[in-house]
């Protein structure tokens, strides 16, 4: 079995891409790792190895989840299965 | 079945000051940019010894030159050096250099080229060199216990596999070293920047923390003085967000983990400062790779634990730089810079345990005399931290 993606904690909302040539569409299997639970997902986007995808509807300005720790806060929306990176997400430091 | 660290061993160089070095280094030490030429040719004329060229030196004064001569003094003391040649322009600061290693008991001489030229200082540093090259290659390795190992960490060219795999798999060998009693160091100050508040409640002690938070904000105010945007060019870097990483506090929180679940933090360090005990310390530090790995070797460490994303390639000189790597796509392509292939983590074909595991299995060879893959591509990456303008 592949993992597809991986989420440090269920209550993320994003995880990580953690094989290449992701397309979307692909149906795609999660590894929770704090809870050692799977999940099933689809991508929704093309979503290069490392990157994120939520894991749940964001709404612009709300606050980015992961490690169950803020790190940063959306600048649009994002639908679940998104691509979530640069483009949709910034710092609130600095 | 796990190391047992209380009764590994590991067989190195016993310093004349007791501490156990893993390499027995002859360095020719520059005092400055002008001495470099005279240092590679002795280096050239005498096998066995190493020059390690930087670009600064001349002009600096009060902090900024404290923090110079700390650093060539403690790099010359670190104990994978068996014997130091100094070269400076003048002898005043060559001298006050080679004072300062000379307290570690080792061999080292001094030259200034003034008054001489580069051919004649070259002549009489290599007849030095040789003297001191015919010592270091006489000195015998002895077994050592394990918590006899200075071990240091920082990452580099990090992704999200970093924070997920590479740097916990750090953590987990660091709670192990820790209960070993082992003297560990971390830094990096601004890439605490969203999790600083972790660190802070790690802290052994309410003064170690107070310390620690007034070394944090000290560098928070230098960003957002000196910064002329979000500093979304710089941090996180273009690796990072290539590799995955969007703002400093994802970066951060991943950058911890490299501190393990147990590890309390026991003292703080200024940059280039020998710790007094036992324990994790805390080092303000750079978060530029070759500057951090520096500064850890001008402390004192002997061993560096480097987990990796997208690949970063750096070595030291005379620290042995242990590279790790959870991102299958570096492994693939860059695989003659890892040293640990932690890449199962994220398939769960190995746990973490294992993982960490891995590492200190690789820290043992290193220090026994395997070479790292940063030392056999030829990374010496030797960088000083200079704090502000010349005089």
């Amino acid at each position: 079995m592949t993992i597809h993606f991986v989420v440090h904690d269920e209550g993320d909302s994003v995880g990580v891409v953690v094989v290449e040539g992701l397309t979307a569409g692909t149906p795609l299997t999660g590894w929770i790792m704090d809870q050692d639970k799977m999940i099933e997902f689809q991508a929704r986007n093309d979503i290069p190895i490392g990157h994120k995808l939520a894991i749940r509807s964001i709404a612009k300005g709300d606050t980015i989840i992961k490690y169950g720790i803020d790190i940063g806060r959306a600048v649009a929306d994002i639908g679940a299965g998104e691509h979530a990176h640069v483009h949709n997400v910034k710092t609130k430091r600095w | 079945m796990g190391i047992d660290l209380k009764n590994a061993s590991f067989e190195g160089w016993r310093r004349e000051n007791g501490r156990m070095g893993v390499r027995n280094h002859v360095l020719l030490l520059p005092v400055d940019d002008l001495s470099n030429a005279a240092c590679e040719a002795v280096a050239n004329n005498i096998k066995g010894c190493m020059a390690i060229p930087h670009a600064y030196g001349r002009l600096q004064f009060g902090y900024d030159l404290e923090l110079h001569f700390r650093t060539l003094i403690g790099t010359g003391s670190n104990p994978n050096v068996a014997g130091v040649v100094v070269i400076g322009i003048e002898p005043g600061w060559a001298g006050k250099i080679a004072e300062g290693i000379a307290a570690t008991g080792k061999p080292v001489e001094f030259f200034g080229i003034e008054q001489h030229g580069d051919i004649n200082t070259i002549a009489r540093a290599s007849r030095a060199a040789y003297r001191m090259v015919k010592h270091a290659s006489k000195l015998k390795k002895t077994k050592a216990p394990v918590v006899d190992l200075w071990v240091s960490t920082k990452c580099g060219e990090s992704d999200t596999t970093s924070g997920l795999a590479s740097c916990p798999t750090n953590g987990n060998a660091f709670d192990k070293l820790w209960e070993n009693g082992n003297t560990l160091v971390f830094g990096e100050t601004t890439e605490l920047t969203g999790g600083e508040h972790l660190v802070a409640a790690r802290c052994r002690t309410p003064e170690i923390r107070t310390q620690f938070q007034a070394m944090f904000d000290r560098y928070q105010a230098i960003v957002e003085k000196n910064k002329t945007s979000d500093l979304s060019d710089s941090q996180p870097t273009k690796g990072n967000i290539e590799g995955g990483l969007t703002t400093i506090e994802e970066k951060a929180l991943g950058n911890i983990q490299k501190i393990g679940k147990k590890c309390l933090v026991d003292g703080v360090l200024d940059k280039a400062e020998a710790p007094t005990h036992s324990g994790l310390w805390f080092m303000d530090s750079s978060s530029a790779a070759a500057e951090m790995v520096t500064l850890c070797a001008a402390s004192g460490y002997a061993v560096h634990f480097f987990p990796t994303g997208q690949g970063n390639v750096i070595g030291n000189p005379i620290v042995p730089v242990i590279k790790i790597t959870a991102n299958p796509r570096t492994q693939r392509t860059m695989s003659e810079h890892i040293d640990v292939d932690v890449t199962g983590l994220l398939q769960k074909r190995m746990n973490m345990d294992d993982a960490g595991e891995a590492l200190l299995d690789c820290m043992l060879r290193t220090a026994d005399g395997e070479l790292t893959a940063a030392e056999i591509l030829g990374h010496r990456e030797f960088s000083l931290t200079r704090i502000y303008e010349s005089a």
